[in-house]
Formats: C-alpha cells, sequence, structure tokens
C-alpha cells in the first residue's frame, strides 16, 4: 500500500512544520487503512509534486494551470490514497481538474483516491478520536472550500443536520475547549489572488474573522487550511495579537507529543 | 481587466464603521433567511424541485413562452415582445402616450432599472414615482438601487431624515423610522392618487393561465394598479413558470430567501385587466436568450432575484452594491453582467473569493462560484486580464510547471524575505503586506528536511 504525501507548495516552501506534521500523523495511523492483515504501508513523498495548479486556474489561466495538473497527476498515479494538509488544494483536485488533465480515466481514478488530512483521518482510517491531551481554547476556522466543496462539515446554508469531521477529531483531545462563533463558516477573505487583487475587503474579512474568534475567548486559531492561515495569521501578527495560530495537524501532534523536528 | 469594482471596493471599506453597518445588517438578513428555511423540513428538496421545473422552463421556453402570450390575450391583456431596452422603453412609452399618461405610479421593478426606463420616460415629459419606500429613497437621492430587494440597504435612517426634511420638508433631525415612513406614505398616497398609469414588475408568469404573481410587502403594487385605469407590467422571459401549481414551490423559497419572511405580505395575482380597464405585458429579453443559448451560463436563468446570493457574499457585504456599477450586483450579478459586456464588467467575476456560499443559499441551485470561475476562464480567453496579472500567472505557471524552478525559487523567496530590509520588502508594491505580515521564512523547504531526514529511512 503506497500513501502519497501531497505537501501543497506554499506548506512546502513556507511552513515545513505542517508537512512534518502530518507526515507524522500519517505514520501514526496509517497502518489502519491496510487492506490485508501484515501488508506494508509504504508512505511516500513524490519529489516531482510542485503545486496543485489552483493559483492559476482561479485567475482564469486554465493553460497555465493545465501542465501543472498534469504535473501533479504524474507525481501521484501509482499512490493507492493520496493525502494532504489542505481542503482547499485537495477541493481543487477532486472538483476542478475537468479540462485541465488529458486522460479523464485517469483523472477519475486519481480524485477517488485524493484526500484531505481530516477526512482521510475520519472516513479512511476510521479515527473517530485523536486523544491525547492540549490544554487551551481553540477557535477552529473552518475552511470554505473543505465545507463546501469536500463537505467536511456541512455548510451553514444548508438545511440539513450538522457535522464536522475536523471538529469531531479535536473534541476528543483531553483539556482542549473548542470555543464558538457567530459566524460559523465565513470566508476569511483569502481567496488565492483575491487577497492581493481585492486587498481591501479582503483584509476586512479576515479582520471580522479574527474578531470573531478572539470575542469567544479563543486563545488558538486553528485550521485544516493553512492557506486561510497564513492570511488570518499576516494580521495577527501585524496587529501583534496573542493568537496563537496553529494547522489542526501541529495541535494533534502536539496532543500526542509527537516531537516536530524542523 | 478593469479594476472598478477592486477600486470602489476599496473607497467604501475605507469608513470602516460604514461597512460594518452595511455587512452586518445583511448579514442580519442572511440569519433571518437560516431561520425560516430551518422551519421548513423539505428545505432542500424545495430547492431541487425549484431548480428542476425552472431547467426545464429553460429548455422549452420558446413553446411556454407562445402558451402565456396566448393564454394571456384570452385573459384580455395586450402581449408586447421587447428584444433589449430601447424596445422595451420604446413601447411603455407609446402606450403611455397613446393614452395621454402624464403621471405614473411604478412599484419595484429591477427589469425597469435595468433598462433605464425611469429617465427615458422623463425625458418624454413622463413623472415616474417608484412607490417602493426604499426605491422612493433612492429616487429622492438621484440614486440606483444598491440592492434588487432592499434598494436603500446602504443608507441609514439619519440620511432617510436628512433626505424627506429637504425634499418632504418633515422635522429637521428626525430619525424615527415609523415617522419618517407615516410622512412617506401620507406622501406617496397624492402620488398614487394623481397618476394615470401603475406599471409593476412580474415576479412569476404562468404559462399555463396566462396570469402572473407580484410580490410586494407594501401593497404598492396593487394600489398603483388599482386606482388608474392602465397597468403596464414589464417581464423579464426568464419570470415564466409552467403551471400555476409550480407557484407553491416558489413563493415558498422566494420570501423566505430573500428576506427571511414565510412570505410577501402581499402575493397579487392578475390574470387580465380588471373590468374596465387595459393591461399590457411587455416580455423583454435584453440579452437573457444569449444565456439560455450558452451551455455554461443557461443556470443562472434559473434566477428568481431572490437577493439571498447578495446578502450571504461577504464581498457585496463589504463592497457595498454600487461597487459593482451595474443594475444587479453580487454574485447573480456578476454572471449576467459580464455576459452582456464582458470587457466592462471584467472585474466583476473576481469580486469573489470563491467561498461558494452563494451557491448553497441559491434556493433555485444555481452553481454561482462556478460559473463565476468559468467567467474567468472567458475573460482571459477573450484577453481581458490585464496584462500585468496575465504575465504574473503565466510566470507561477512556468515555475510551478518545472520542478527545480520551484525549489529554486522557493529558496530564493525564503533567502529574500530574511535578508531584504522591511522597507523593502513591505513597500508600497506589495499589496499582501500593507496590512498583513507575509509567512516568517523558515530555515529549510519541506522537501529538503525530507531528503534530509527521512529519504533512505
Amino acid at each position: 500500500m503506497r500513501i502519497g504525501l501531497f505537501i501543497p507548495c506554499y506548506i512546502d516552501q513556507f511552513y515545513p512544520r505542517v508537512g512534518v506534521a502530518t507526515l507524522r500523523l500519517l505514520e501514526r495511523f496509517s497502518d489502519r487503512v491496510t487492506r490485508s492483515e501484515g501488508e506494508a504501508v509504504n508512505l511516500v513523498f513524490p519529489r516531482e509534486q510542485t503545486c496543485c495548479g489552483q493559483p492559476m486556474a482561479n485567475a482564469g489561466c486554465v493553460d497555465d494551470a493545465a501542465p501543472v495538473a498534469e504535473r501533479f497527476m504524474a507525481a501521484f498515479g501509482d499512490c493507492d490514497y493520496v493525502v494532504g494538509p489542505s481542503g482547499s488544494c485537495v477541493a481543487m483536485v477532486r472538483k476542478h481538474y475537468h479540462g485541465l488533465v488529458k486522460d479523464e480515466d485517469a483523472l477519475h481514478s486519481v480524485q477517488e483516491k485524493t484526500f484531505e488530512l481530516c477526512e482521510f483521518l475520519v472516513d479512511v482510517a476510521g479515527v473517530e478520536s485523536i486523544g491525547g491531551r492540549f490544554v487551551g481554547k481553540v477557535g477552529l476556522h473552518e475552511g470554505c472550500h473543505g465545507t463546501r466543496e469536500l463537505e467536511l462539515a456541512r455548510g451553514s446554508e444548508r438545511m440539513l443536520p450538522a457535522f464536522s469531521k475536523i471538529r469531531s477529531l479535536l473534541t476528543g483531545i483531553e483539556g482542549l475547549e473548542l470555543t464558538g462563533l457567530d459566524r460559523t463558516d465565513e470566508c476569511c477573505g483569502f481567496g488565492g489572488t483575491f487577497a492581493v487583487f481585492e486587498e481591501a475587503v479582503s483584509c476586512m474579512m479576515g479582520r471580522d474573522r479574527v474578531a470573531d474568534h478572539e470575542r469567544h475567548g479563543a486563545e488558538v486559531l486553528a485550521s485544516a487550511d493553512m492557506s486561510c492561515l497564513m492570511h488570518l495569521g499576516g494580521l495577527i501578527r501585524r496587529e501583534q495579537k496573542p493568537l496563537r495560530v496553529m494547522h489542526v495537524a501541529e495541535v494533534f501532534c502536539e496532543a500526542l507529543e509527537i516531537p516536530l523536528d524542523v | 481587466m478593469s479594476t472598478a469594482h477592486a477600486a470602489s471596493a476599496a473607497e467604501f471599506v475605507a469608513n470602516g464603521e460604514r461597512a460594518t453597518w452595511h455587512d452586518q445588517a445583511l448579514w442580519f438578513v442572511r440569519s433571518k433567511r437560516d431561520k425560516q428555511a430551518h422551519s421548513l423540513p423539505e428545505w432542500e428538496h424545495l430547492r431541487e424541485l425549484a431548480s428542476q421545473i425552472k431547467l426545464h422552463t429553460m429548455s422549452n421556453l420558446p413553446a411556454l413562452l407562445e402558451q402565456f402570450e396566448q393564454n394571456a390575450t384570452r385573459l384580455g391583456a395586450v402581449v408586447h415582445w421587447a428584444r433589449d431596452a430601447a424596445e422595451h422603453n420604446a413601447i411603455i412609452q407609446g402606450i403611455l402616450a397613446e393614452h395621454d399618461v402624464r403621471r405614473v405610479a411604478k412599484s419595484k421593478s429591477m427589469l425597469t432599472e435595468e433598462c433605464h426606463l425611469n429617465p427615458y420616460l422623463e425625458r418624454h415629459g413622463i413623472e415616474v414615482t417608484d412607490t417602493d419606500l426604499g426605491e422612493w429613497i433612492v429616487q429622492l437621492r438621484d440614486e440606483t438601487p444598491s440592492h434588487i430587494v432592499l434598494p436603500a440597504i446602504h443608507i441609514k435612517k439619519e440620511e432617510v431624515g436628512e433626505l424627506f426634511h429637504r425634499k418632504l420638508g418633515t422635522d429637521e433631525g428626525a430619525t424615527d423610522p415609523k415617522y419618517l415612513t407615516e410622512s412617506a406614505r401620507q406622501r406617496l398616497r397624492e402620488k398614487f392618487l394623481a397618476a394615470d398609469a401603475g406599471i409593476t414588475g412580474v415576479n412569476f408568469g404562468v404559462a399555463e393561465t396566462g396570469g402572473f404573481v407580484v410580490c410586494t410587502n407594501e401593497g404598492n403594487a396593487d394600489l398603483g394598479v388599482s386606482l388608474p385605469r392602465l397597468h403596464i407590467a414589464a417581464m423579464g422571459i426568464e419570470k415564466l413558470i409552467p403551471r400555476a401549481a409550480d407557484l407553491g414551490v416558489f413563493l415558498r423559497l422566494l420570501a423566505r430567501s430573500a428576506t427571511g419572511q414565510p412570505i410577501t405580505t402581499y402575493s397579487s395575482h392578475f390574470h387580465g385587466p380588471r373590468p374596465g380597464g387595459e393591461l399590457h405585458i411587455v416580455l423583454v429579453d435584453n440579452e437573457r436568450s444569449k444565456l439560455l443559448g450558452s451551455e455554461e451560463f443557461r443556470r443562472s436563468l434559473n434566477c428568481i432575484r431572490c437577493g439571498a446570493c447578495l446578502n450571504t457574499c461577504p464581498v457585496y457585504r463589504r463592497s457595498g452594491g454600487h461597487s459593482y456599477h451595474v443594475t444587479v450586483p453580487g454574485p447573480i450579478g456578476s454572471i449576467i453582467n459580464p455576459a452582456r459586456d464582458p470587457a466592462e464588467h471584467s472585474s466583476l467575476p473576481y469580486a469573489c473569493s470563491l467561498c461558494g456560499s452563494c451557491s448553497d443559499v441559491c434556493p433555485v441551485k444555481i452553481d454561482l462560484h462556478n460559473q463565476l470561475l468559468t467567467w474567468r476562464r472567458e475573460i482571459v480567453a477573450r484577453g481581458l486580464l490585464s496584462r500585468p496579472k496575465r504575465w504574473l500567472m503565466k510566470l507561477t505557471g512556468a515555475v510551478l510547471s518545472s520542478r527545480r524552478l520551484y525549489s529554486w525559487a522557493g529558496g530564493m523567496a525564503r533567502l529574500g524575505l530574511r535578508i531584504t530590509p522591511r522597507w523593502l520588502v513591505y513597500s508600497r508594491l506589495n499589496p499582501w503586506g500593507r496590512q498583513r505580515e507575509l509567512p516568517e521564512p523558515p530555515k529549510t523547504s519541506f522537501r529538503k528536511w525530507y531528503d534530509k531526514h527521512e529519504e533512505g529511512r
């Protein structure tokens, strides 16, 4: 069994800790996905990967996104599972690769086996709770693409029973108190190139999200999407707010006392 | 690419207090919608049904429109067909001239806004009064609506007080909504009584019966067409539904989605002219058939103009309707307006963080955020993305297509962030850094760490 580690470009280059945390969590939990007794799990990091192509695709530049998407396909074609710590990048592969990739059959198979980290832990590895101990008040930012495209949680617009896979993983951690929000899943305003093309609105959206978390007493701002946190964290650092910004994979590792040696 | 939206939005955001107030006012409407939608266990089923009815209607539009015309004519209405805004305006002005009309009472109609009917009629010496309170406020201010359901949502009650003091002679400094509304009501009564004709929009035209439904909360449509003998109804061709029974689906969705009410105060059904009166229905295309012919954007004709996508849009709420420079702003407007003039409205599909809330809130299941993404592709394909942005994307794509270039560029970025002086990194050329810090550059990338620690394990 080959599990391909999908480390999105900006995580690779700017947040290596999140990559390491993802790797360590998969090492911890991936033995639960073997199809037969004694099957070896081979966690690999295909070196040919760069980016999912979302920045170009979301700007409408499909011709520039296509070769990047093809590169992703080639890098992960021989994996049984592809797992990445970013709802948005995984949603790009699963929901927006049609028309970018030539081989439709291969695409279909890659889309079926590509998972966001928390989704993989819950749906494939059957993890109900991470366990361990993490003392603090954690505000969870549920990213839009994870929520509305991958359905990691039920969007507040939908009139169907509520659930959240990320929240469920955080719930069983001792000492961890999940704080609430007035607007449970409003966009943080990152939006890729939107963050610079529409800088004013983007920053106002971000500040509103941070304020909502602060009002509810969050000490840690966590998310399964590092891109949202790059934006929110950037605002938090500029204003020197005492909020600690963490990817949920880092929270899980800290709870399980897994050292992140990077 | 025109940067029209981003620039106007930045101006709106610059008044932080006002932008926050606007955001909260509209979020309140979204919350009311959530509460009402929750009250119907079959909500998601209704959305699906409504979407299918509309898709069916759009696939059979020519036949259904002719059926509507036949039945409406049978009921005694006169049906007109307008290819575009100019024809729509000329037809209405022609009818009014024939009847020697000097004064018109008009209820809310985004179609007449889209066609700029008011200034056209005014140029022909006709006085038009918008009788919906919000519409009247924007008319008195010589502005356009900033929202399709709540036209004056961008105006505070203090400003309405000042406007009414100037225009209607109400007490100076008055801000009490009840007092201001009552004053408006009294003045509008005079307009209603003096009107020679009433113009309304149409929320739903029913092919099977030839009748149509107009939804209002103020009863102003009913009053406006009950006093004069002449009623003109302007209807976009996408407002059609096949059967009267379908109204049960749409009326339940419309007000809940729009304002969070179970139903509008008035849902008025018109079947032919009233005794002794005359009823004209103007069916308007104005580029709608262009959308009908497009595989990608056809679903946008499902729209029932409830405004729910505006209320939920985090960008609309914080940038205000006028920043879109169109009659129908927000997510739906950013789809239908580029279809009219892609060059003029090329910034609109980018006025969106692709959060997808609009698609999930839409009562007729228009895949709005996907259509916005499709529009971006169209804009690039037509060469309408600005050259710097186009080249930036080309460069980014080229770097990310090569593993070596990518690794090199990443290393340079980390190094650059460490050694470049702060004033240079955070110069005016860096829109990210105006209000935000860039990531703190780590010493190594994940892949370098992996090579060192994990390889060969």
